[in-house]
């Protein structure tokens, strides 16, 4: 079946709701409107509005109710509007639904799902195109997983519901139209996904730019680079086998992302990359990433957002030539 | 419980009360005397958890404890809201509500775990139906709304009574409280222990509205004033509004005898004539002035409450008192239901380098 990433979304909290009469869906307009991007459409029409509600307008208000439902032995399911309008939750998010699990040495479950629609690439204006995975990814306790296809969105919805810790689910808003066939197929939360196959280079991404570095590397092909592409899915925790997998094989990668580059998530992907994979690496891991500077107005995103023609920069410049002179390929 | 006022957003001009500071009777109080054998539990609670704080305060100077926020002068408030609980219903308390803990039954102990430095909580949450104790400020109040709300959808008979400051009223988590309990009717009793002061910061430059108890106006929640160093009324106030199946924000008149915690100096900031004012209102003096009045606490009985408290005191000091040793491997426990790959490593590197 081909569906789009937010019909897979919508499946999933329906199938979920249907299952698990503790499963609750509420938010700011996620009721008779269906929410801003419709993720919720006509939820309310079908589990009621003691299951699937309005709440008042306030974000903090939504993230610490729904940890005093969790406690009490509930699923709820949250939706942040924007990325950016999940700041005022982040007293919450990072010192009570983080920490309850390990401060109460495992006493006290939340089981809740904090669904955050992330990144540019939609014309948004001002706080509408964060990318704000770095935040929560700092945080211990949190799991943090983003789909980059309608399938994982499905599949990693159900399965962040079905958790027993606390999981911040990002929706890169710009691919909530893209189209893709819901597999049915279990993959693990926890794993990386090679999304293809290649024996030169790895590139490393995950949600919104899942699909731009498969772009590129077939656009690479006429470049004569024979690339592979790893989906993260789970940014934490992280999938260090997959990934050094590829990276082992392929010695050189690029880590793509939306979000500015310094003390970023690529920046972490780097480091595990380069501790493990040394001796493997023909060239050091490069980032292609936003600027550092606050997420662009519509008319100048453009240029602040990685593309396929600053992907194959990036990878033109993983010291090819001194291979060649070396004579040696792995 | 008979309901004897009407529920009104706003709170009476004076604090409600039952007791006046000597002790004597309010006789046209709206509020409901508790029965007799309530009285002599209050009280005897609360010379039992007064007890407590005096020999925690201790353990810090013993070094037992890193830390003690005292809430002596504030047991009408710890005891009699507790005690107003029925067994189904929760506790969110915070870090200043060590008294109304053991007043609930948690272990002594477990209750100052967060302070004494082993871990950063002692007890189990559902063991006696009392959330975590909660130092970000304010943020309590929402895990007790959500609380409450969840009960009433699953169709469980069960209130939730919230503990906060004064100063944490200023805090945003309160107000989206207040507000989310008074759009759900959640059964939530939002208790503002006004002590006067958010360390050193009176109340003074904290609030402009009349009383604090007015702001639940502005939420549709019904509010009450009560003088927070009469434990009768802070019982028949609490139980009241536990009952009534609706959110309720009782601000009770209290004040904190001791400076914030053992570490500050509270000279700084306020005088002792200002103490010696409150100390004349002491909650415990009153309830044992009532009761002796009345006949109903003779000398024996008050010996016995004492011997009583004495040795709650010793059993606290002695299981303070033990050395005990502390398991690093702690640490990476419960971070995640199942540990990740990536603690099971860091585990194992501690352990190693501890070898
Ligand atoms: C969000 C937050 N900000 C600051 C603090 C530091 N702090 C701890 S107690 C306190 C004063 C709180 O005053 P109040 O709410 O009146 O409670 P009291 O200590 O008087 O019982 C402050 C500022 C904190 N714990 N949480
Ligand atoms: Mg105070």
């Amino acid at each position: 079946m081909t569906v789009s990433m937010g019909r897979a979304l919508n499946q999933a909290l329906a199938d979920a709701l249907s299952e698990d009469p503790g499963v609750l869906v509420f938010g700011e307009d996620v009721g008779p409107l269906g929410g801003v991007f419709r993720v919720t459409d006509g939820l309310t029409a079908r589990f009621g509005e003691s299951r699937v509600f309005d709440t008042p307008l306030a974000e903090s208000g939504i993230v610490g109710t729904a940890i005093g439902m969790a406690m009490n032995g509930l699923r709820p399911v949250v939706e942040m509007q924007f990325d950016a309008f999940a700041y005022p939750a982040f007293e919450q998010i990072t010192s009570h639904l983080a920490k309850m699990r390990n401060r109460t040495r495992g006493r006290v479950s939340l089981p809740v799902v904090i669904r955050v629609p992330y990144g540019g690439g939609i014309g948004g204006v001002e706080h509408h195109c964060d990318s704000s995975e770095a935040y929560y990814t700092h945080t211990p306790g949190l799991t943090v997983v983003t789909p980059g296809t309608p399938d994982d969105a499905y599949r990693l919805l159900r399965d962040s519901i079905a958790s027993p810790d606390p999981v911040i689910f990002l929706e890169p808003k710009r691919r909530y139209w893209a189209k893709g066939e819901l597999s049915g197929a279990a993959v693990p939360m926890d794993r990386a996904l090679v999304r293809r196959t290649g024996r030169d280079v790895t590139l490393i991404a995950y949600g919104p730019m899942v699909a731009t570095a498969l772009e590129t590397a077939e656009a690479a092909v006429e470049e004569g680079w024979d690339v592979e592409v790893v989906d993260l899915r789970s940014l934490s925790p992280f999938d260090d086998e997959t990934v050094c997998a590829s990276v082992r094989k392929t010695g050189r990668a690029v880590v793509v992302h939306e979000a500015a580059g310094f003390g970023g998530y690529g920046a972490e992907v780097v480091a595990r990359v380069t501790e493990r994979c040394f001796h493997h690496l023909h060239a050091p891991v490069l980032r292609v990433t936003g600027f550092d500077i606050p997420y662009p107005p519509p008319k100048l995103e453009e240029h602040h957002l990685p593309n396929v023609d600053r992907i194959l920069d990036a990878v033109a410049r993983l010291q090819w030539d001194d291979e060649v002179v070396g004579g040696y390929r792995a | 419980m008979v309901h004897t006022r009407e529920r009104s957003l706003l709170p009476t001009e004076e604090p409600l009360s039952l007791l006046r500071k000597d002790g004597s009777p309010v006789e046209d109080s709206p509020l409901t005397m508790p029965d007799d054998d309530v009285l002599l539990e209050l009280h005897r609670r609360m010379v039992v958890g007064r007890r407590f704080d005096t020999q925690a305060t201790a353990l810090t100077k013993q070094g037992r404890l890193a830390v003690y926020p005292s809430s002596r002068g504030q047991e009408a408030c710890e005891v009699g809201s507790v005690l107003a609980m029925r067994a189904e219903d929760w506790l969110f308390p915070t870090y200043r509500d060590s008294v109304a803990l053991v007043t609930r039954g948690v272990d002594p102990a477990e209750t100052l775990t967060l302070l004494q430095g082993g871990w950063h909580l002692g007890y189990d949450p559902y063991e006696h139906r009392v959330g975590p104790q909660c130092t970000p400020l304010a943020t309590n109040t929402l895990h007790a709304v959500g609380f409450a709300h969840a009960a009433r959808l699953k169709g469980e008979d069960t209130a939730a009574l919230v503990l906060l400051g004064d100063g944490a009223t200023s805090e945003g988590d309160t107000h989206e409280a207040l507000n989310f309990a008074g759009v759900w009717r959640a059964p939530v009793v939002f208790l503002v222990q006004n002590n006067g002061y958010a360390i050193s910061v009176p109340l003074s430059k904290q609030n402009a509205a009349p009383t604090l108890a007015h702001k639940g106006v502005g939420y549709g929640v019904p509010s009450v004033l009560v003088d927070g160093n009469d434990v009768a009324a802070v019982y028949a106030v609490v139980r009241e509004a536990l009952e009534s199946g609706g959110p309720t924000l009782v601000e009770a008149l209290t004040y904190r005898i001791e400076a914030h915690t053992n570490a500050d100096d509270a000279t700084r900031y306020r005088t002792s004539d200002e103490v010696a004012a409150w100390l004349d209102r002491d909650p415990v003096d009153r309830i044992e002035a009532y009761l002796t009045s009345r006949g109903l606490l003779d000398p024996a009985r008050r010996s016995a409450v004492a011997a009583e408290a004495e040795e709650f005191a010793a059993s606290v000091r002695d299981k303070m008192n033990v050395d005990r040793t502390y398991d690093p491997a702690a640490l990476f426990e419960h971070v995640y239901a199942t540990p990740t790959r990536h603690l099971r490593e860091q585990a194992a590197a501690l352990a190693e380098e501890l070898a």
